[in-house]
């Protein structure tokens, strides 16, 4: 049972949408069990994303991190390994940014401190991903089990730092001072003339998350790295056979996708809170997963996926004002049924689909 | 001091039985080839269902058995993803994890009302702690008095059962038919075909008494630990029962050792919160609660021992290529 008994853009296009029409169609039956209309919930939720420009502006915000984490995930995934610590990551990612911003936000404008910021996310979220990659590569420790655990142990790194180290003097609230004008990013209504999000947080990094899918792309697809990382991802004992250390690349793709889930805390404590607190990541390292998924682990089915997810997040809000009987956890259900159907139950309409094909095109290739 | 470290062991007695409960549930699932991530997911669940069940019906052991279904029910999610469709089974293990955080705090809201809670539990609603006998008679004999009544004595019939399940466990996976069977389709699945043993059939069993396990956990979270159920209350025990079936190298007895250890950990966290140690000073609390990672990472690098996983773990079961 190859991809070859199926067009390339069923294979890539249809199945995945099959999948997530799935996962929306069981979303729609919570919805009904709940006992509210789901054609008026997603009518509520697509409005609430995109029918107004504050909607659209949190859109944006929300679809800048998961561009970053689902990047994190798909990266790895070339190389056929589970970074499932995306969210760790990022939080450590944090503690990069807030660095850079501390030092540098009293005495030079924002533009200098942003190399900074993004070096710092990018360097503490490899960081993070190191070990995990290195005992992998050496030692055999599973990657999926050990990321889990680097995302508890950043967890409690991150509340003794934020409460007995980093805290404001004398504030109880764990979190660092706010950041002067020198560690905030520019709003993006505010570069781009007759453009008004209101209140909405979307930032600079916005930007930078789609030079990061360009990255993503140039490096998988057009580089020599690239090229070992998908050869390593598809089968390792060609790859050790071809010369490509095995070592090299698990320790290279994890780093990347290490730094690509810290740079999410570019768009949330640079853009957005402007002070480092805890819990700022709260699950968007997860949905990172389901993004990539989603996205075929291809940077513009991400950028989608990302956008998709964005305006579930922003409409989800919406929706929780307009129908108070479907909660904001209505999108971790969303997020679940398609982690579910578009990674785990991802074959399940495979077959009868090569068989559907398989009908449709019978006659065209055996001549009579 | 002895009282305080009585003090200190009852608690961990409490805090180890739904970890011990969680992994001996991976255990089965992990050891007949099914990597199971999802052991926080289906607790969870367990434990909203039984909250649920307990506060409407008035009796704990409906709680306890919602909890049971509910978990099977998410187990089966897993194992037709992971074993009837070959998915990825840390893909399906996370999305188990979701649904469940989404559905319970979504299903609760709707259905109390009370924030994601459940009514809190009374009475027969709840697990009340057992005495066993001539606890209170001995309670003033130094030493045995204190370790019988106190550690021994004055805990609910669901910390029984986990204890009891290690022995049983260990019974069921090295001294039967099913146990040899269940550890042969974790290593090598294609012998076990051979032999004429369905191996879909076998893991899907190995599934349902992960299922069952993780269901009494979360139950036990949710009506004897506790008086009902509350929003994400399993706080990543599943994460750690799952380190400690690693810690345990996938074996029942240690398993056992290894949930009492990082139970003391928690024990120990929870009474040094804010407190001064003479010589140390304050100690870190958030330091003792990441010391189980810490301590499976350091295990899995093979620093300490080796933990080496089932053999074919983590691969779905192709019969035939075609």
């Amino acid at each position: 049972m190859t991809a070859g008994q199926m067009p390339r853009w069923a294979d890539y296009i249809l199945m995945p949408a099959i999948n997530v029409a799935a996962a929306f169609f069981v979303s729609g039956l919570v919805v009904l069990a709940i006992g509210e209309n789901p054609i008026d919930a997603v009518r509520i939720l697509v409005w609430g994303a995109f029918g107004w420009n504050e909607g659209i502006g949190f859109t944006l915000f929300y679809a800048t991190n998961f561009i970053f984490t689902g990047l994190a995930v798909a990266v790895a995934f070339h190389a056929s390994l589970f970074n499932i610590g995306g969210e760790g990551q990022a939080y450590i990612g944090g503690l990069g940014v807030a660095f850079a911003c501390l030092a540098l936000d009293r005495f030079v404008p924002w533009w200098v401190t942003l190399p900074f910021a993004v070096a710092g996310a990018a360097a503490f979220g490899a960081a993070w991903a190191y070990i995990p990659a290195v005992l992998q590569a050496k030692r055999g420790s599973h990657v999926v089990i050990t990321t889990i655990m680097f995302n508890f142990i950043a967890a409690s790194l991150m509340v003794y730092l934020l409460v007995n180290v980093m805290a404001k003097e004398g504030s109880m609230q764990p979190e660092t001072r706010t950041f002067e004008e020198g560690g905030r990013l520019p709003l993006l209504d505010t570069i781009l003339p007759g453009v008004d999000f209101g209140s909405a947080p979307a930032n600079l990094s916005f930007v930078l998350a789609l030079l990061a899918c360009v990255f993503t792309w140039v490096l998988i697809w057009r580089t020599k790295l690239g090229y070992e990382i998908r050869t390593f991802g598809a089968n390792q004992t060609a790859a050790i056979y071809a010369g490509i250390s095995p070592v090299r690349i698990t320790v290279i793709t994890m780093l990347i996708s290490g730094a690509m889930a810290g740079m999410m805390a570019v768009n949330e404590i640079m853009g957005s809170q402007h002070r480092l607190l805890i819990e700022f990541v709260s699950g968007y390292g997860f949905v990172g997963i389901a993004v990539a998924l989603m996205g075929r682990s291809h940077p513009l089915g991400i950028l989608f996926a990302a956008l998709l997810f964005g305006m579930l997040y922003q409409g989800g809000a919406e929706l929780a004002f307009e129908m108070p009987a479907i909660t904001r956890d209505m999108i971790v259900v969303i997020q679940a049924l398609v982690i579910l159907f578009a990674g785990a139950l991802e074959h399940m309409f495979r077959p009868a689909l090569i068989k559907l094909f398989g009908v449709l095109s019978a006659p065209a290739t055996r001549p009579a | 001091m002895f009282d305080t470290l009585i003090l200190i062991l009852d608690s961990t007695v409490r805090l180890s039985t739904p970890l011990l409960l969680a992994a001996l549930a991976g255990l089965y699932s992990e050891r007949s080839g099914v990597f199971d991530i999802g052991l926080e997911g289906k607790m969870l669940g367990a434990a909203f269902a039984a909250g649920a069940a307990a506060a409407v019906t008035g009796s704990a052991w409906i709680g306890l058995g919602a909890g049971i279904l509910v978990s099977i029910a998410l187990a089966l999610v897993h194992g037709f993803a992971c074993i009837t469709h070959r998915g990825n089974q840390i893909v399906s293990g996370v999305a188990i994890n979701f649904l469940a955080i989404g559905l319970t705090a979504l299903l609760g809201q709707d259905w109390f009302r009370q924030g994601g809670r459940t009514p809190p539990v009374t009475g027969d609603a709840r697990f009340e702690t057992l005495v066993l006998p001539f606890a209170d008679a001995l309670r003033e004999v130094p030493v045995i008095g204190g370790i019988y009544s106190e550690l021994l004595s004055g805990h609910n019939v669901l910390v029984y059962i986990a204890f009891l399940a290690v022995p049983f466990t260990w019974w069921v996976l090295f001294r039967t038919r099913f146990g040899l069977r269940l550890r042969a389709v974790g290593e090598n699945p294609a012998a076990v075909d051979t032999a004429g043993i369905s191996v879909t059939w076998l893991r899907y069993r190995a599934v349902i008494c992960t299922g069952i396990l993780c269901g009494i956990a979360g139950a036990y979270l949710s009506v004897a630990q506790s008086a009902g159920f509350i929003k994400d209350m399993t706080a990543g025990k599943g994460f750690i029962a799952l380190a400690a079936l690693i810690f345990a190298k996938w074996k029942p007895v240690p398993v056992m050792f290894a949930c009492l250890l990082f139970g003391f950990l928690d024990a120990v966290a929870i009474r040094l919160q804010g407190q001064q140690v003479p010589g140390i000073g304050e100690v870190p609390v958030q330091a003792i609660q990441a010391l189980p990672y810490i301590l499976t990472v350091v295990l899995l690098a093979g620093f300490i021992g080796r933990a080496v996983p089932p053999k074919a773990g983590g691969t779905a079961y192709v019969k035939e290529r075609s």
